[in-house]
This record gives C-alpha cells, structure tokens and sequence, in this order.
C-alpha cells in the first residue's frame, strides 16, 4: 500500500463522517442488538432527564415550602431517627446488584453456564429487594399522610413528583428483574449454549442478550444515583 | 507509530485509495462483507404474512394506509370547520365540536398522518431497500411498532364515542385549560388523547430503533454513508430527532394525565372554576408548554426533514442531474436537526417569557435560516441546466420549492419577537404553519407516491388524473393559504368558531373566509380523485418496465419488481458510487446505477465518491 493512498484519506474534523461512514456499519464488530439497546438508553435518558427537570422546575417554584427531606425520609432505628438510612441500604443493594451483573456478563462469554446463571439470579434478588424496599418506603410515607396530591409536611408537588419519578424507575427496575429471571432461566437451561431460537422472534440466541440485558441493568442503577442526589440529599 | 497501528491504517484504507495502488488490480473491487448475511423470518400463514407481517415492506405500505386512512377523517373535520367558519349562519357545528375538531384535526395531521407516512411508511419501505439490506434489523419488534401505533389510532378514535367527545383544547392541549371544566372532552377525551400519544411514542420508539440501527449498521457492501441517498439521511435525521424530542412529550402526555386522574398539581396553579376554587394549588402552566415544545418544534422537522430527503432525490432524478452539493446538503439536514433543539421557546413568544429569552430563541431561530437556505439554493442550482421531465414526482418537487420557501419566509417574520407578538394567535400563524409544514411536506408525499407506486404495485398511476390533482392542489393552496396571510395581518383570531359582527375587523375578511372554504372543498375533493387514482391503478394503471425512471438509487436494482420478501434474491447487491450518476460525460446511458461495476462503464467520467 502506498502512502499516497493514506494522504489521500481526509485530515481533521472531515475524517470523523468518513471513518464513521466507511463501510457497511459505522460501529465496528457490535451486534445490532447492543448498539440498539445503547441507543435506546440514551432516549430514555431524555425521559429521566425530563422528569428531573421538571421536578427541579416545580421545586423552585412551589407556593407553599418543600418538606424537609431529611425528616421526611428518615428511618427509625431503636427509637432514634436516622435520616438516609434506608435509602443508603436501597442504594447499596442495587448498586451491588451492577457488580454481580458485570460478572455474569464475563461469565457468560467464558460460556460458564452455571456461574452465570447464579449472577444473574443474584442480580435478580438484589433488584427484587430493591424493588421491595422501595414498596415498604411508599407505605411508610402513605401510611405517614403522604399522598400524590397532598401532604403534611409541605407542598403537594413532593408527594407528586416522588410518587411518580420513584414509579417510573421502580417500573424500570421491576421490568428489569422479570427479564433476570427469564434470563437466569434460559442460562440454565442452556439456550444460549445451544443457540435456541427465541419464542417470539425465532432469532438464534447469544450471549451477547446477556450483555444487553447488563447495560440497561448498570443504566438503571445509573439513573438511581441521580434520582438519590435530587429526592434525597437536595 | 507502531507497526501494528501502521498495518492496521492500512487495511482499513484498502479501498480509499485508487484502484491501482491495490495489489490486484481489480477496480471492481468492493470490501469485503462484514457481517453474515441476514437470518430472514418466513412466515407460514395469512396471519403471518398480511396481518402480523415482519416483512418492512408490508409494514410500510401497513403503517401508509393507515395514515392515510387517518388522514381522510383530518380532511373531513377541515371541511366541517371551514363550511363553519364561512357561513356561521347555518348553525353547522356548535362551540364545543368546532374546538373539538380543530384539536382532532391538528393533531391527526401532524403526529398520526405526517409523521406516521413519512417514518413509518416511507422510512419501513425505503430504508432497507435504499441501504441494500434485506429487511429492518429487528423485524418482530418493527411488527409492534406498527401494531402499538394502530392501537394508538384506535384510542384516539374512541375518544369520538366517549361521553363529552373528544378534547377541544387545541392541538397544543395546554393545561390548566385542558383538563378544566368548560373545555370540551375535558374527562374522558382528554385522557384519551394523552393515552393514545403515550401509545404513539411507545410504538414510534420500537420503530425508530430499527431505522437508525438499520441505517448505520445494516448497509450493503460499498455503501458508505456518504453514498446513501438523501431520502435516507432525511429519515434517519428525522429520527433521531424523534427518539430525543418525544420523551419530552411522553413526560408531559404521563403529567397530565396524573394532573387530571390523581388530582396532581404539576401543572395546575390555584384556579377558581365555576364558582369553586379548585384543589390543585402551586403547578406551572408554562413548564407543560416548556415540554411540549421541547418536542413540538423538532416534530416540524421530524416531518421537514424526510421530506427534504426525498424531493432531493426526487428532483436529481426527474431533471436527469447530480444533486449540487451532495455534502453540504447532508450537513444542512444534520445541522437543521441539531439546531432544532434550541429553538423552542419561539412558540412561546406571548407566554411572559424572560425578554432575553425571546432575544435568545430569536437568534437561534433565525440561524436556522442559513442551512435551510442552503437547501433551497442546492434545489435550484440542481434544476439549472438540467434535462427537466416534467413528470408528476418533478411537479410535486417544483411545488414543493415554491410552497417551502413562501411558507419558510413568513417564518422569518414569525421568529422575530417583536413582529411575532402582534401577529400571535392571528391567521397568519396559521397560515405560516400550513404552508411549510402542511402543504410543503404533503407535496413531497404525493411526489414519492407517484415515484415509487410502480416499486410497490408494478403499475404506474394515471398520468392525467395526476395532473389534475396536481393543479387543483397547487393552485388550491395558494388560493386557501395566501388571504389568511391577508386576514392574519389585519388582526382575525385564530381559534374563533365565529366571527361575529365585529367593528374591529375588517367585512373584507368575512367575504374572504367563503372564498377560502370554496377552495377547501375543491381541493379536499381533488384528494379524493387521488385516492381513487391510487386504488384503482393498482389493478387497472400501465404496467411498469423496471425502474420506470431510471433512477440510480437500489430500491429499483433488484432482481424483481416489486421486490420480493429479502429484496435481493441470492445475493446482496454491492455499491460502486453514490445515487447521483446523472448524464455522465462518456457514459452510455445517462444514469448509472450504484451497483454496476466499474468496468461496465470504462470511460465515463464518474464523480469520485
């Protein structure tokens, strides 16, 4: 090859279109599934970052004061309350729950079914207590006069905004474990081994759902950090 | 530099550099595939194949008529207003229906007609076959995509039957009005309404993730992206654009709805409401019409960009010439979508923004002009000198021009704050809206659909009907839109289902609004002459030679016409140059597709591309 050919390539910003434009895909060796879940993540991005904003917007401009979050939200613990308690415990459990995803990922592409298959069940576990934390939290502010629409300690859009930016990631969350456990269940079985084509789609499977199950796993814990700094420490 | 990246440069420049520093000489050379050819899924009964079909193809030609379909019932509600607005003395339509079909027939239009037909229909029917791939990457989840979107049409529709009719809010739907006692279909049809665009968007969602994964990662051997047809970059601009600007809308569709079922305040402030003060205390009105224009604005080019797209295509191949300035036209559709982001609170001129905020959205505005502009002059410069067919798609496009740019240049006015405070909510808007994103993009569908009916049926549509339509159309639009700049300017208000006797408006407009509803109904009825055209040309139109225009671009390469299911036979097609090879000096025919290898067309001074 002569070096001709390679001064002919373009220089500076122009070559970014014409390598990302070169050839047949413009994301070198990713399956389509990933770059579709990738692309997914980042709309619904958009989504989350909506709802924050808009909580931002509602806070700043409430007619009435916002509650004080750090009594709002705190746990008793032998008699003493202790604010972020139980949302630090929440946070850990599903922060966890990333790590144990990202081994059963490496565990999937080594092909070591059984590994993989625990991980993925843990990772099932640690959402589902999460999701359940999240239940009794709901219950206790419920229980405590917090509705949707009012509440004692405030403004009425804390019970608003909560409610439903806490709902949609909790939505997220639970989707997420109903697929673990599909997934935990087909790496048992074997279908990933052995290519079993899918129900629905009749597409060969892969290990590679494994990791597209991960990145929209790593990308729900993602969006509870945010939603942790604005609810909880704000 | 290390040798292994130095090796690595090199393979990846293999085919960059001319043919002869090669080591084969081989100027047919195309890079290998990258990829194994696509897995297809075949279906085994009717349900499969014409209902449930995953076939993009049938999903395009699916997700058309159903817009379309749609599209008739928008149709109908104009003429229920117009026939209203003209003569209010028949008593035609209450208060409460004329709001109601005003809304329905806005957001019919904009969100389940335009943008169904052109990303759907279009974006299901061209990308797979304009890119050289068998089908859409995912084809059972682009099956939902068009079912969620049917159940969508079907909520909307049902907000006809529910108690209070549909909402009368505007297409807008701006709370607190929305979801208050005193508008139309303020329960039920409301709800409905945020229902069906949550729905929308869901399948929307499926969809879109298909055409951008199918674009980047999904194209033939030697199609780089710098060699898809324009049509392709305006869809798949537009796209992305919608995967960014509908969450907006999802978020704002999920708020209202929690405002009016649970009793939430996010958008309500105190009220006092027939008397009664309402329990909703402390919301902001103005962050719904924050989130709603966070999407409406990029939605009108949502619906402009692919039919930037496609009248480009349209006009290279019917004036048997390159499109000037392939690139530059590439970066305005990029950089239009980009900017389209940042101009949103222009909707929002009257709303008691911040005055620097207007300052600011003005700007941004009004640098949108330079792209587009761009466009315009790159249409012109590619009709100047060309071998002109005027052929019904080139009347369209010439159509198109006209309208775009009268529609673009009130624009212009609009987006200038001062200008715009006095002429908001006045006919002007409205005319300034239908122009560039009605009729402008509505020009462009009928265009493609005379281009490419012979892809889809094998036959060509009646020529002379096609012209009729045309004319009618054309001249209709000018004759409905260019006195309601008139009325705009002398200060007649939108949204009014009367104009009553009024000393502050001039008799001349009233007058105007009868002439304007008689070309209403002339040009409602020439669609319906297209509509019968489009039917029965399908059984009874000319039977079409393959690729009836001679167009360069791959949807018209394959080895049947229409193509069959996986497009291309045994084997996939590979690409040698860019769709724009029109009357090349030294070449035998004056088009040369992109898949004819080089050495069938020794001689001909083909652009480098």
């Amino acid at each position: 090859m002569s070096d001709s050919s390679l001064q002919n390539l373009p220089k500076g910003w122009k070559s970014v279109p014409n390598d990302l434009g070169s050839d047949q895909t413009a994301f070198k060796g990713v399956q389509w599934g990933k770059a579709m879940m990738w692309i997914f993540l980042l709309s619904d991005t958009f989504i989350f970052s909506c709802f924050l904003i808009s909580y931002m917007k509602g806070r700043a401009s409430t007619v009435v004061d916002w509650p004080n979050t750090s009594e709002v939200f705190s746990l008793d613990f032998m008699g003493v309350p202790v604010p972020l308690l139980l949302i630090a415990i929440m946070t850990f459990v599903l922060i966890t729950s990333s790590g144990t995803m990202a081994l059963a990922v490496k565990y999937g592409y080594e092909k070591n079914r059984k590994m993989c298959g625990w991980l993925i069940l843990a990772t099932a576990i640690g959402g589902l207590t999460f999701v359940g934390m999240q239940a009794y939290e709901w219950s206790k502010l419920i229980h405590e006069g917090v509705r949707p629409w009012s509440n004692p300690f405030g403004a009425a859009q804390f019970g608003s905004y909560f409610f439903m930016i806490t709902g949609f990631h909790g939505t997220h969350v639970s989707i997420g474990v109903i697929f673990l456990f599909i997934f935990a269940r087909k790496v048992f079985r074997g279908d990933f081994d052995k290519g079993k084509r899918g129900f629905f789609t009749t597409m060969k499977s892969d290990y590679v759902s494994i990791e597209i199950l991960g990145l929209y796993w790593h990308f729900v814990d993602l969006v509870w950090v945010f939603i942790f700094a604005f609810f909880y420490l704000w | 530099m290390s040798d292994e990246y130095e090796h690595k440069l090199e393979a990846k420049s293999d085919y960059v550099g001319d043919a002869s520093s090669v080591s084969t000489p081989d100027i047919d050379a195309v890079p290998a595939a990258e990829l194994p050819d696509q897995e297809l899924y075949h279906s085994h009964s009717w349900w499969t194949t014409y209902v449930f079909s995953q076939d993009a193809k049938y999903i395009g030609i699916q997700y058309a008529l159903t817009a379309v379909g749609t599209g008739l019932l928008g149709l109908v509600l104009s003429w229920l207003m117009r026939i209203q607005l003209a003569f209010p003395g028949l008593g035609w339509l209450d208060p409460a229906s004329y709001y109601q079909f005003v809304t329905m027939h806005g957001m019919i239009m904009v969100v389940y007609l335009l943008t169904a037909l052109f990303l759907g229909g279009f974006g299901n029917l061209l990308i797979p076959l304009m890119c050289g791939a068998r089908d859409m990457a995912f084809p059972y989840v682009n099956m939902l995509s068009y079912w969620a979107f049917v159940v969508a049409v079907l909520v909307l529709l049902a907000s006809f039957f529910v108690p209070g009719g549909p909402t009368g809010a505007g297409w807008t739907l701006y709370p607190p009005q929305a979801i208050t006692a005193g508008t139309p279909g303020s329960d039920m049809g409301i709800i409905l309404m945020l229902i069906s665009l949550i729905l929308f968007v869901a399948g929307f969602t499926m969809g879109g993730l298909n055409y951008i994964i199918t674009v980047l990662q999904l194209r033939a051997r030697g199609m780089t992206l710098m060699r898809l047809p324009l049509t392709i970059w305006g869809i798949f601009t537009a796209t992305v654009l919608a995967m960014f600007a509908f969450p907006a809308l999802l978020v704002g569709c999920l708020m209202m709805t929690l405002d009016s079922l649970l009793g939430t305040s996010f958008f309500m402030p105190a009220m006092v409401s027939l008397g009664e003060t309402l329990t909703h205390e402390g919301g902001s009105p103005i962050l719904f019409q924050h989130l709603f224009w966070f999407f409406g604005h990029p939605e009108v080019y949502i619906v402009a960009l692919p039919a930037f797209g496609i009248v480009s295509d349209l006009l290279s191949v019917h004036s048997r010439k390159t499109i000037f300035g392939y690139r530059m036209m590439v970066w305005a559709i990029v950089g239009i979508g980009a900017l389209s982001f940042f101009v949103w609170a222009h909707h929002m001129y009257v709303s008691g923004m911040n005055p620097w905020f207007g300052f600011f959205f003005a700007t941004t505005t009004l640098i949108i002009a330079v792209p587009t502009a761009v466009k315009v002059y790159n249409w012109i410069l590619t009709l100047w000198r060309g071998n002109i067919q005027l052929s019904l798609p080139m009347l369209f496009s010439l159509g198109f021009i006209v309208t775009f740019l009268n529609g673009g240049l009130t624009g212009l006015f609009l987006g200038n704050v001062t200008v715009d405070v006095p002429l908001s909510d006045t006919y002007f808007v409205v005319a300034h809206f239908h122009m560039v994103m009605g009729i402008a993009p509505l020009l462009v569908i009928f265009g493609a659909i005379y281009h490419w009916y012979p892809l889809i049926t094998g036959r060509m549509m009646n020529e002379t009907l096609g012209k009729i339509h045309f004319w009618i159309t054309f001249i209709g639009s000018y004759a409905i839109y260019f006195p309601m700049h008139y009325q705009g300017f002398v200060g007649v208000p939108r949204r009014y289902f009367e104009i009553y006797d009024s000393p502050y408006i001039d008799t001349s407009t009233l007058l105007l609004n009868k002439f304007i509803t008689i070309a209403v109904l002339i040009v409602g009825a020439a669609q319906l002459l297209f509509l019968y055209n489009l039917i029965v040309s399908a059984r009874l139109g000319r039977k079409s030679e393959k690729n009836p225009w001679k167009a360069n671009s791959l949807e018209w390469q394959t080895p049947q016409m229409p193509p069959e299911h996986g497009n291309w036979g045994k084997e996939l097609p590979k690409v040698y140059r860019w769709p724009y090879d029109f009357s090349v000096p030294g070449a035998k025919e004056d088009y040369i597709p992109q898949n004819q290898p080089p050495s069938e067309i020794i001689g001909a001074k083909v652009e480098k591309t």
